[in-house]
């Protein structure tokens, strides 16, 4: 009796936060969904196209495509890094959104982002314990969907 | 025993605890903005001199309370209480302040609800005798909030609209059982300000989860403390000449505007939001601003200076807090809003 009683509170509390959250909707500005998905293809095209350029350089002075891939992954996260350092890049990511999140430079940026701002508790227990703040958990995540799609794709092909 | 209580939630000082001096002190931003010709002391750099964030957040602080004594024309000897909180984890910026200061402290944490929190429980200390002199404050910094409840400031992250920025600055209030001595302002006597009622508020939750919704979160609370304290005194909005509530936003402010509509209280005249009034549009701070300091700068600046010249007589403010914490975001608990009112009027 009791419980059922709790129950129906809890119900009714969630259908009005719902109601609420519904009122609210009139009053709250969206975000620019087509001019954001925009601004965000052409700045992640344009990391993409960076990345392409220099690797056709390297491979056109006679690198192997494995080695120019490295040097260009190299490439792009030491300029990603560079530019977090110098407080451009929350700026570019402001502006691009996933666009500069996506690439390989967004996970550079949110592992020194962490290491800068957490550099005054020291080097180990600042930096070292915040670093994969951010990065840590999108790479448990990301290998562990991996291994499940691995695994999947090899049961599929037994 | 006299009760000095009216209503459900509503104190009434019968000593009127004055309000002698006030200082606000804000970042590099909030200076650029449609208020910074109120602000006492607008900073070239928002580290302050400081090594860390923190460090620069309670300087900030300690330099609002040091010239709002000075503007009381009172030593720190004088004062027997500082009231004080911030947004940080055990109040640090308050803490480390009080800790050079050495004058008797009570931290308190109200969140962005700090302000009035402090003005009422000075005010009670002063109005029962407990106390001559309180110093009343609060404080936040953008980055030091930032880190602590948000990403780390390098990273490249996009904001929705409805994300509220958080006010870089200090205010500080010297409440004082004696009148100040009097004084001249452009060649007018000025007023003394004398806080006559406050409103504790209650905890609303609307239930709103989004912590990019914070003015949506707090407006319920706010709306409840107006008309208890309205009920309670038995004023009409139209008594106050302002009515100013925390940092709600832009957001909340339509929202309280709409929700006291439909009770059928119209504050239209006489209501804004200081986190809507704190930034102008292209300083790209979204919905406007929020955090203590919000708050706390337009009340000891803005609202202090112009009741001193009489320009506004009788104001109603209204600090507003979103009680969440980063754990209680994470565990999928909605936001507790809260809001505390303080009646203040100039004689």
């Amino acid at each position: 009796m009791e419980n059922k009683k709790e129950k129906q509170k809890k119900e009714i509390k969630k259908r009005q936060a719902k109601e609420y959250e519904n009122y609210v909707k009139q009053f709250t500005p969206k975000p620019k969904y087509f001019m954001n998905s925009l601004k965000a293809f052409f700045v992640g095209g344009l990391i993409c196209i960076i990345a392409f350029y220099v690797q056709t350089l390297l491979m056109n002075r006679g690198y192997s495509e494995k080695d120019s891939g490295t040097f260009v992954i190299v490439f792009l996260v030491c300029s990603a890094q560079l530019l977090t350092g110098l407080g451009v890049y929350d700026t570019i990511g402001k502006f691009a959104g996933a666009g500069s999140i996506v690439p390989i430079t967004g996970f550079a940026n949110s592992m020194v982002a962490p290491a800068i701002e957490y550099k005054k508790e020291g080097i180990v227990l600042g930096v070292g314990a915040k670093l994969f703040s951010l990065a840590g958990p999108v790479l448990v995540c990301g290998i562990s969907a991996s291994v499940v799609i691995g695994f999947i794709y090899y049961m599929m092909n037994l | 025993m006299q009760i000095n209580r009216i209503g459900k939630q509503t104190f009434v000082f019968h000593n009127e605890p004055n309000i002698i001096g006030a200082a606000a002190v804000v970042g590099k931003k909030e200076g650029q903005g449609p208020m910074k010709k109120w602000f006492d002391v607008i900073l070239k750099d928002d580290s302050y001199g400081e090594k860390t964030w923190e460090k620069s957040e309670s300087k900030i602080l300690k330099k609002a309370i040091l010239l709002a004594l000075e503007n009381a024309g009172k030593t720190k000897e004088q004062i027997d209480a500082i009231l004080s909180g911030d947004l940080i984890n055990q109040l640090m910026s308050s803490s480390f302040m009080a800790r050079d200061l050495q004058i008797p402290f009570l931290g308190l944490y109200g969140a962005c609800s700090t302000m009035t929190e402090s003005l009422i429980l000075g005010a009670v200390l002063i109005d029962g005798g407990y106390a001559q002199n309180i110093i009343a404050a609060a404080s936040s910094h953008y980055c030091t909030a930032e880190r602590q409840f948000r990403m780390p400031l390098e990273h490249g992250n996009q904001r929705p609209p409805s994300a509220q920025w958080t006010v870089t600055g200090a205010g500080s209030m010297i409440l004082s059982n004696q009148i100040r001595s009097q004084q001249m302002i452009a060649g007018e006597p000025a007023k003394n300000l004398v806080v006559t009622h406050a409103t504790v508020g209650k905890i609303v939750d609307a239930g709103i989860k989004d912590v990019n919704q914070m003015g949506a979160a707090m407006a319920p609370a706010t709306v409840d403390t107006i008309m208890q304290h309205l009920k309670d005194t038995g004023r009409e909005p139209s008594y106050y000449d302002v009515i100013l509530s925390g940092d709600l936003g832009m957001v909340g402010k339509k929202i309280v505007k709409d929700l006291l509509l439909k009770e059928n209280i119209d504050v239209s005249t006489v209501y804004d939001d200081c986190g809507a009034m704190m930034y102008e549009k292209e300083q790209d701070a979204h919905s406007g601003g929020s955090g203590c300091g919000c708050s706390a700068s337009i009340f000891s600046g803005h609202i202090f200076k112009e009741m001193r010249q009489g320009k506004i007589r009788k104001a109603l403010l209204i600090s507003t807090g979103a009680l969440l914490s980063t754990i209680s975001s994470q565990q999928g608990e909605s936001i507790p809003g809260i809001a505390h009112a303080v009646a203040v009027e100039g004689k």
